[in-house]
């Protein structure tokens, strides 16, 4: 199977060296290849899973349940401002 | 000590022959000793965990006890927790501190027990063998050359090693039974729903299980009936699922009248004939026991591995989209732009085979072809789950061998992710199809543990317990500890 890896990697916002690339992309051609196996099973007019069981999806109160925890949920980020996260600059 | 039930521990905290902190400071000493030739914990804070058993024998003194009171247990380093660290053992979570505890962790602290540290785990669980790790691989207690199992290897080995007697898994593939079985002791998956994933570092959505990983059937039934339950900050958390009397099922001593079905397609050329051959002796118990052995066919298992390797990384691909570099974990130095801050960043902080799940799943859900994997892999689960259904219209439970051989030596399987993607082609199905599942020790291949998987209609884990109960009162398999870690191998 041909796959472009540099694109697929770009997609995933993974940079890859050439040196990745190299070794990734035959093996993502090997998974690729396995997974083609699906295409022999016959699934005419089966309806795709979207929940492993028939159960409704439960409700709850519409009440605001979260508190201001901005300071404790920031700690973690590498760069923040005034409670803002920093980030380069997004437009010239 | 080391080789302790959670029952028996608890039984003895309960007559006042020993006390949480006393537990805790042996559990450490037993850390000390043997973590640095399993290196199945990658975090152990001693002054924490001494605190959380002080403040249990308090409440003890002055409440009584609660279910899990004073009871050490260790947590599988995807779980949330508020101290110390949790990074799923990625580089790219390196020093992160969670602001809040997972619900199945408020559960577990709710109940009195003693959180003794985070275990070793594939990165973001991903993997079959403990080895992709970013803290290095975590080792077998039975061998040492050899692997535990994954994802929650650092899980198994702590409780196979004596160092923990209970422990945290999670399950997404098989990555509590899988460990359980190589490493000899008993794993639970509970039925997709009946445990809250809200605190779980996300791997793959529709398949994230939590459940226990302890010596004994009825050890994994108490901390089962402590993580299950609805949270409503989860939205497949399932509300009114039925309940089950888990202790109670744990006392089942026979399996007369128990139809158990024998997959045909779980017994095939290929399989550790040792691995073949303790289970099939393991199925001639249960038939001592008073059960039925009927053959059964699940006949698109063939096809498991291959649809839940569409699945399970397409919904990855989404879920690790959130480690940009912006909110939390690793951020690149001096970046360009911010499309260099993002890819670099992730190539940075992301493991080989995390990167490999990633592409594998963006380029299935990538545009022209949706149709022909994601979809089509959903459509082949559609078809998964309806053989589990018409088998359980003739048989109460399914028997099958865990994993396909036992544990194998580090290094030796990883260079072809394919292969090791088939150490869990027996676990996979259930996972696909919502299934409850467990894992318990049946016998050794020289001198290596096999396990034997239960598998359940969805929400009757007392089927599974029962079962299993029986099974492990007529056999001594749990009694079985090894040696190299002071146990009677």
């Amino acid at each position: 199977m041909d796959i472009d890896v540099h694109k697929v990697a770009m997609l995933s916002r993974i940079r890859l060296t050439d040196e990745e690339a190299a070794h990734l992309g035959p093996q993502l051609a090997n998974i690729m290849g396995y997974i083609e196996q699906l295409s022999q099973v016959n699934t005419e007019g089966v309806t795709p899973t979207a929940h492993p069981h028939d159960v409704a999806m439960p409700q709850r109160p519409d009440v605001v349940s979260n508190a201001n925890r901005r300071d404790a949920l920031q700690r973690p980020a590498p760069n923040t401002e005034s409670g803002l996260y920093v980030v380069p600059k997004v437009i010239e | 000590m080391p080789f302790s039930t959670l029952s028996d521990l608890k039984a003895r905290l309960d007559a006042g022959e020993t006390t949480a902190v006393e537990l805790a400071k042996q559990y450490l000493a037993r850390i000390d000793a043997h973590n640095g030739k399993l290196n199945a914990f990658v975090d152990v804070d001693h002054q924490h965990i001494l605190e959380q058993a002080q403040a249990s024998d308090a409440h003890r003194a002055k409440h009584g006890p609660r279910e899990l009171e004073g009871l050490p247990i260790a947590i599988k380093d995807i779980f949330c927790t508020q101290d110390g660290p949790t990074t799923c053992c990625s580089n790219i979570l390196k020093g992160y501190h969670a602001p809040y505890d997972a619900h199945v962790i408020t559960r577990l602290k709710k109940a009195g027990a003693v959180l003794l540290g985070k275990t070793n785990m594939d990165e973001f669980a991903m993997g079959s063998s403990n080895e992709t790790s970013a803290f290095g691989p975590c080792r077998n207690p039975w061998d040492v050359e050899r692997i535990p199992g994954g994802s929650s290897g650092g899980s198994a080995s702590a409780v196979a090693g004596g160092m923990a007697p209970a422990a945290l898994g999670t399950d997404t593939g098989g990555s509590i039974r899988q460990p359980a079985a190589v490493c000899g002791i008993t794993g639970l998956k509970p039925t997709y729903g009946r445990v809250s994933r809200r605190g779980i570092i996300a791997f793959a959505s529709s398949l994230d299980q939590a459940g226990p990983m302890a010596r004994t059937v009825k050890d994994s039934a108490l901390i089962s009936s402590v993580l299950c339950g609805h949270d409503s900050g989860d939205s497949t958390s399932v509300a009114d699922a039925p309940d089950v009397d888990w202790l109670k099922a744990c006392e089942a001593r026979d399996m007369k009248g128990l139809k158990i079905g024998k997959p045909k397609e779980y017994f095939v050329d290929g399989m550790d004939a040792g691995v073949r051959s303790a289970v099939e002796s393991a199925l001639a118990k249960c038939v001592e026991l008073g059960a039925e052995i009927v053959d059964i066919s699940l006949p698109h298992t063939a096809s498991a591995v291959a649809a839940y390797y569409v699945i399970a990384p397409s919904e990855a691909s989404a879920n690790l989209s959130r480690y940009d570099g912006v909110r939390f974990g690793h951020r690149c130095e001096n970046p360009n732009d911010l499309l260099d801050m993002y890819t670099r960043s992730r190539d940075e902080g992301f493991g080989d085979e995390v990167k490999r799940r990633i592409l594998t799943g963006t380029f299935a859900l990538s545009s022209g072809y949706y149709d022909a994997y994601y979809l089509k892999a959903q459509q082949v689960r559609t078809l998964i789950r309806q053989d589990f259904l018409d088998a359980f219209e003739q048989v109460d439970v399914i028997a099958t061998p865990t994993s396909p051989i036992p544990a194998f030596k580090v290094g030796e399987k990883t260079d072809d992710p394919i292969t090791m993607y088939l150490s869990d082609i027996f676990t996979i199905a259930l996972n696909l199809a919502g299934l409850p599942g467990m894992s318990q020790p049946c016998g050794f291949v020289e001198g290596l543990p096999v396990g034997l998987q239960w598998i359940a209609p969805a929400w009757r884990e007392d089927a599974l317990l029962a079962a299993g109960s029986a099974y492990e009162a007529a056999t001594d398999w749990t009694t079985k500890a090894p040696k190299g870690f002071g146990g009677a191998a």
